[in-house]
């Protein structure tokens, strides 16, 4: 981790009650979205955040954001409590966390140019003082993100665009409030692989010009293994290992995160590698499993995993994983 | 190891070229001159980014290109026939008889009202091979059972598959009357890593057992390296690349394709710095004189720019479009 960290999240908790079938039956049982997760972000780190879909990483970065209202736990900004932040406090709370999400093709109004698009969280946020300071903050934001010299996209509309230009126009629109995180929920999946990896350098890059905190969450491995410092897996709303990016590649100490990094395909014939395919899906996130959540279908899972429900434990320094047979 | 270079040849294409026509336009070509052969049990995979006319290849072949599509020139042979001079009836029958089709994102087209069951069966039944209805039943159970679906979810509608088990129910679908070749356009795509792995796992285990022929249509060059016997880069509607699985990852030839795996991450090497192509795939009508990947070529030198390359043998069936390959 790189200096203190930015943000701190404490046994967070999101659970979507889920209403029963006719008016006698209350609403008794709940989707465990996010259940209880802590992890801190450092100052100027990149945290990737790998998860199968339904696992709750989006989940957890919409309640991040304050776009979901946390059941428990607590989330902290610079030592700051932003759990419960309403109105005024939260919008100022959010110029300092921005989100990149996946899909530029719907992220951005049609209608809009891109100069307008870039300057409306400006205006939102009341941060421009003059029609000049605002036009010289989007070309600033433009040109870091990538999209140079800026004058020759101001006035385009994003259909005269390409996805990864796009892309790049929604990370301007994050850069334009000069945030301190930035979550970005799969920014690059809706990309060609040729494009990806200019996003990907793209905020490495922002990362380390600006020591901007990256919270990246992805499905694919892969592309955050080339420039995340830590990474964390979830499994069905819970992390299941946490640590340095390099040592849980080379020695993931959990069964899940195990077989996730085995079937991970590698661009290289000669690596055909004996892969862990686990069977079926993740079970369904309202009936949870008892004891260890990830034990029907651990391929290692004792009795003793059906009764205890594993926590987070250190395997090494600043590496955890919560299995019990570790 | 299987070795697919030597068994017999199902699929041979030849300098197929397809435009797509409009009134008041020229003719975009969508695809050049490409050629290709697919033998018994070999995985193919086709390789492009968006817009290379990797979907207008597969629609040609199996004529069911959209109605400005022209086939303009080129052969198909599938076993000695000639595809495209067949009538539309006869091509009817070798559709899913002899070569099926999982379009991208099919699994999403399945019928929200019907049973997965009875949508495999109606397969069976367009094509007169249903017999009774207990030989009917019993060969939707086995298409099932086949693809790792139990057959007592037979009666369940899509609603009620997870989206790994609708993939699994379409290629169940695409195996109905025992085709030799399977094309999978981008049938992993939108799937988790977990249900990516098990479907390709379906898909080696498919060719094993039934001696099945599959082109695999994709971007993903992780999934090509872990189950391909040879790949085919395409690039602007040409071939850039085209060899077997060994030697496009380990000695490619094409600038494209050495960039293209370059850019693509590679969990083996994560300390490997990406390098992003400069610039974007180009548009059908909007194509650069010289090489198609010119303008983005780190290579490209003079001669680039004015005259296409021609497909030049490196050896054996290993070909790259590419000057620098001519001059080697």
């Amino acid at each position: 981790m790189t200096g203190a960290s930015i943000l701190e999240v404490r046994h967070l908790r999101k659970l979507f009650p889920v209403k029963g079938a006719g008016i006698w039956r209350a609403a008794d049982k709940s989707v465990h979205a996010v259940d209880d997760v802590s992890f801190e972000l450092g100052r100027g780190e990149v945290l990737a955040l790998v998860g199968e879909s339904g696992c709750g990483k989006s989940t957890l970065a919409l309640t991040l954001m304050g776009l979901e209202t946390a059941t428990e736990g607590t989330v902290l900004f610079d030592g700051q409590d932003i759990t419960h932040l309403q109105g005024q406090a939260m919008k100022e709370m959010r110029r300092h966390i921005q989100m990149v999400f996946q899909d530029p093709y719907e992220s951005l109004n049609p209608l809009i140019t891109v100069g307008e698009l870039v300057a409306e969280p400006l205006v939102v946020h009341r941060l421009a003082q003059s029609r000049e300071e605002r036009a010289s903050r989007v070309r600033q934001a433009l040109e870091d993100a990538g999209l140079k010299p800026a004058e020759t996209f101001v006035n385009r509309f994003p259909h005269e665009l390409s996805g990864g230009q796009r892309q790049r126009v929604v990370i301007a629109g994050a850069l334009v409030l000069e945030p301190i995180i930035l979550l970005a929920d799969e920014p690059v999946s809706m990309l060609d692989v040729s494009i990806r990896a200019e996003i990907l350098n793209l905020l490495a890059e922002l990362r380390a010009r600006r020591g901007i905190s990256i919270l990246f969450i992805t499905h694919d491995l892969g592309t955050a293994a080339h420039f995340a410092d830590r990474v964390a897996v979830m499994y069905l709303g819970r992390i299941v290992e946490m640590g340095p990016m390099r040592q849980v590649l080379a020695n993931p100490a959990h069964p899940y995160a195990r077989a996730l990094l085995s079937v991970i395909p590698v661009p290289n014939p000669r690596q055909r590698r004996e892969r862990i395919i686990l069977e079926g899906d993740p079970p369904n996130p309202i009936d949870l499993p008892p004891g260890c959540r990830f034990h029907p279908r651990c391929p290692i899972a004792q009795p003793v995993c059906l009764e205890q429900d594993p926590a987070l434990n250190e395997v090494s320094p600043g590496h955890q994983a919560a299995c019990l047979l570790l | 190891m299987f070795d697919f270079k030597h068994a017999p040849i199902l699929l041979d294409i030849g300098h197929l070229s397809v435009d797509y026509v409009s009134r008041d336009q020229p003719p975009a070509h969508a695809v050049v001159d490409v050629s290709f052969v697919l033998r018994e049990g070999e995985i193919l995979g086709l390789v492009g980014e968006s817009g290379c006319g990797k979907t207008t290849l597969m629609l040609s072949l199996m004529r069911l290109l959209p109605a400005a599509g022209r086939i303009v020139d080129g052969q198909v042979n599938f076993v000695g026939r000639d595809l495209l001079s067949l009538s539309e009836a006869e091509m009817t029958d070798v559709r899913w008889k002899d070569i099926a089709i999982i379009f991208q994102g099919a699994m999403n087209a399945l019928n929200p009202v019907r049973t997965i069951g009875d949508q495999i069966a109606e397969v069976i039944v367009r094509h007169n091979l249903a017999g009774n209805k207990n030989v009917l039943d019993q060969r939707v159970s086995e298409l099932l059972e086949l693809v790792g679906i139990g057959a007592n979810r037979k009666n369940q509608y899509p609603h009620q598959y997870s989206g790994g088990m609708r993939q699994r129910a379409m290629i169940a679908m695409a195996l109905a009357c025992a085709p030799q070749v399977v094309i999978a356009d981008e049938p992993t795509t939108a799937l988790d890593v977990m249900i990516q792995a098990q479907i390709l796992e379906l898909l080696m285990k498919l060719r094993q057992k039934l001696g099945l022929a599959v082109i695999l249509v994709t971007h993903d060059l992780g999934v090509v390296a872990e189950i391909c016997d040879s790949v085919l880069v395409m690039y602007g509607g040409v071939t850039a690349e085209y060899a077997d699985v060994n030697t496009i990852y380990n000695h490619p030839q094409h600038p494209y394709t050495q960039q293209l795996l370059g850019a693509f991450p590679d969990l083996s090497r994560p300390r490997d710095e990406l390098i992003a192509i400069p610039g974007y795939p180009p548009r059908l009508d909007a194509l650069p004189p010289g090489c198609r990947f010119a303008p983005r070529c780190s290579a490209a030198f003079g001669r680039c720019h004015y005259q296409q390359p021609a497909l030049h043998r490196v050896d054996g069936f290993h070909v790259a479009s590419c000057h620098l390959v001519e001059s080697r």
